[in-house]
C-alpha cells in the first residue's frame, strides 16, 4: 500500500494527485506531501527504526519514498549529536547539544533533502536533476546525481566561493554560473522549470525534497533517548527546513515515538546582512516578509526573498521560539568560539546559528538547565576564506628550524 | 504595450497565452487590465486588502516590484511584467 497519497496546499487545502509540482494553482501556496495516516500508524514503530541502517534512511517509513524504491544514498544522516559541555559552560547552559550535520557526505545538511529528492525523481522516471543553489545544495545535487548516474544541471550565482565551486565541479555536472544573486538564479530556474523535463530539487519536486529535512529532528530525538529537546535553533534561509522540523516533532508525538506531547520551541537564526524573516518577526506585521538584497558572508543562507518566511514566524511564535539575527563580526566570532570550545569547524551559516545561540544565552533567555539543541548545518572548509581575511591568528609565531629560535620565540 | 508573462499554473486563465499585452500606466492598473481581458487574475494576484499575495512574485523588467514601489510601480510601453510563483531554495 502507498504511504504518500497526494499533495495538499498548505494555504487553501486544495488537493492534487502525486506529481512533480510545488505550487497551488488556486492560491500559489506551497504544496506538501500527504500521507495515508492509517498506513503510517501501522508502519511507524521504534523497533523498525532502531533496526534500520545507521543513516537517515532508518526513518524511511516517515519519508515520501515507497519501500519498492531503490534509494540513492551516500550514507547521509545519523550525524553526531554532541553534548557541548565546554561551549555550554561559556554560555551558562548545562544541557546544550550540537547536531553536527557538517559530517554528512558532502559536508552539509543538504545531503538529507537531496537523497530523498533524487530517489523520488529517479523512481518517477526523471533523467535529469537540477537545482538553483547558494552552493551547498549544488554540491549535494552534483554528488548524488553522479552516484545515481543521472544528468545534472546546477545553477549558481557567478560569484560563489571558490571552495564551493571546486567541490561542485569535481562531480562534473553541467554548471551554469548566473550573473546575479541567488534570488535571481532561483527566479530563472522557477521559469525554466516550465520548459524543461527536469526535476529541480528545490522547485518542482520540493514537496518531497523538503521532507528529507525531518530526519534531522527525528535523529535528534532518538539520540536524546527518544525525547524532544526544549528548544532547537535553526538557521533560516528560505525557511523550508524550519517548517519541516516542527512537522517532524509533531510526527514523533503523533506516532508515539516520543512520550512528550509538547513540541520544542523553534528558534530561527539569520545574518543581519540578510534578515528578511527577522525584520518581519520584530515588526508589527510578522505575516508580511518583505524581500531584501542580501549582503552577508553567510552566503549559503543569503536568501532575500524567502518563500517560507511567514511560516517561520508563525511557528516561532506558536512554539515559544524567537527569530534573532547577528552581525558579520558575531558570525566569525561564533565560528571561532565553536571551534575553540568544541573542536567543530562550521561554515558561516553555522556561525549564524551559534552566534544567535550565544546572543540569546547572554541575554538571559534560559535558566540554564533546559535541553537546547543547535543545528550546525555545514562544514567550515566551505567558507574558510572568511577566516583567512579576518584579523589573522594571535597565537601564531613563525620561527627558524632551530632549537634556539624556538626557545626565543615560543612561550611554553 | 506592456507585456505580462503568465506562468504555467495560471495559463488556464489566459486561454494558454504565455504573454498578454496590456495598456496601463502602473502595475495596479496593468493587473486591472489583465483581469478585464481574462477574468480571475485579480483574485489570484491580489489578496482581500488589494495587496500582492504573499506567494506571488511580480517582476518589472527583472526587478522584484516589492523592492521598488510595489503596485504603484510605473509601467512603460516596452516593459515586461513577469508573474512568478514563490519557491523555496538555498540551504536552509
Amino acid at each position: 500500500m502507498s504511504k504518500v497519497v497526494g499533495l495538499r496546499c498548505r494555504e487553501c487545502g486544495a488537493e492534487y494527485e502525486l506529481q512533480a509540482t510545488h505550487v497551488c494553482e488556486m492560491c500559489f501556496g506551497p504544496l506538501d506531501a500527504v500521507y495515508d495516516m492509517a498506513v503510517m500508524k501501522n508502519l511507524v514503530k521504534r523497533e523498525r527504526i532502531e533496526s534500520g541502517p545507521k543513516s537517515m534512511w532508518r526513518y524511511r517509513d516517515l519519508l515520501p519514498v515507497e519501500d519498492s524504491v531503490n534509494v540513492v544514498t551516500l550514507g547521509e544522516g545519523f550525524t553526531p549529536l554532541v553534548k557541548a559541555d565546554r561551549l555550554g559552560a561559556e554560555l551558562g547552559l548545562t544541557n546544550l547539544y550540537l547536531k553536527n550535520d557538517s559530517m554528512n557526505p558532502t559536508n552539509s545538511f543538504k545531503d538529507r533533502v537531496v537523497s530523498v529528492a533524487i530517489s523520488w525523481a529517479r523512481a518517477h522516471g526523471f533523467e535529469t536533476i537540477a537545482c538553483a543553489s547558494t552552493g551547498n545544495l549544488a554540491n549535494a545535487v552534483a554528488a548524488y546525481a553522479a552516484r545515481a548516474g543521472l544528468e545534472c544541471f546546477v545553477f549558481i550565482p557567478v560569484d560563489l566561493e571558490p571552495a564551493k565551486v571546486a567541490a561542485i565541479s569535481v562531480f562534473d555536472p553541467n554548471l551554469v554560473a548566473v550573473r546575479g544573486n541567488y534570488d535571481e538564479v532561483n527566479r530563472l530556474c522557477s521559469q525554466l522549470v516550465e520548459s524543461t523535463p527536469w526535476a529541480f530539487c528545490n522547485i518542482n519536486i520540493r514537496p518531497f525534497y523538503a521532507e528529507g529535512s525531518k530526519t534531522l529532528t527525528f535523529e535528534t530525538a532518538e539520540q536524546l533517548g527518544w525525547k524532544l529537546p526544549d528548544e532547537i535553533i535553526i538557521p533560516i534561509a528560505s525557511g523550508c527546513q524550519f517548517v519541516r522540523h516542527r512537522q517532524a516533532a509533531r510526527e514523533l508525538i503523533e506516532y508515539g515515538l516520543v512520550r512528550s506531547d509538547r513540541v520544542p520551541a523553534f528558534t530561527g537564526a539569520q545574518a543581519l546582512g540578510c534578515s528578511p524573516v527577522y525584520n518581519a518577526f520584530i515588526s508589527d506585521t510578522p505575516d508580511r516578509v518583505l524581500p531584501v538584497k542580501p549582503n552577508t558572508i553567510a552566503r549559503s543562507i543569503a536568501i532575500g526573498n524567502p518563500s517560507d518566511g511567514v511560516y517561520v514566524n508563525r511557528i516561532a511564535r506558536e512554539t515559544g521560539g524567537v527569530v534573532e539575527a547577528v552581525t558579520e563580526e558575531e558570525i566569525v566570532d561564533a565560528m571561532r568560539l565553536l571551534a575553540r570550545t568544541e573542536g567543530i569547524f562550521t561554515e558561516t551559516a553555522g556561525g549564524v546559528t551559534i552566534g544567535v545561540l550565544t546572543k540569546l544565552a547572554r541575554a538571559g533567555r534560559w535558566k540554564g538547565d533546559e535541553v537546547v539543541v543547535a543545528y550546525v548545518t555545514g562544514h567550515g572548509l566551505k567558507t574558510a576564506d572568511v577566516l583567512a581575511s579576518a584579523n589573522g591568528h594571535a597565537r601564531r609565531v613563525e620561527i627558524e628550524p632551530t632549537m634556539k629560535s624556538f626557545r626565543e620565540k615560543v612561550t611554553i | 504595450m506592456a507585456q505580462f508573462r503568465i506562468p504555467g499554473p495560471l495559463r488556464r486563465l489566459s486561454d494558454g497565452q504565455v504573454t498578454v499585452p496590456v495598456e496601463a500606466a502602473d502595475l495596479a492598473s496593468a493587473i486591472e487590465a489583465l483581469d478585464a481581458r481574462y477574468p480571475g487574475f485579480r483574485d489570484r494576484l491580489l489578496d482581500e486588502n488589494g495587496e500582492l499575495r504573499q506567494f506571488v512574485n511580480v517582476y518589472l523588467n527583472d526587478e522584484d516590484v516589492r523592492l521598488g514601489s510595489g503596485l504603484q510601480e510605473k509601467v512603460g510601453a516596452d516593459d515586461e511584467i513577469s508573474i512568478v510563483p514563490a519557491v523555496a531554495g538555498g540551504v536552509s
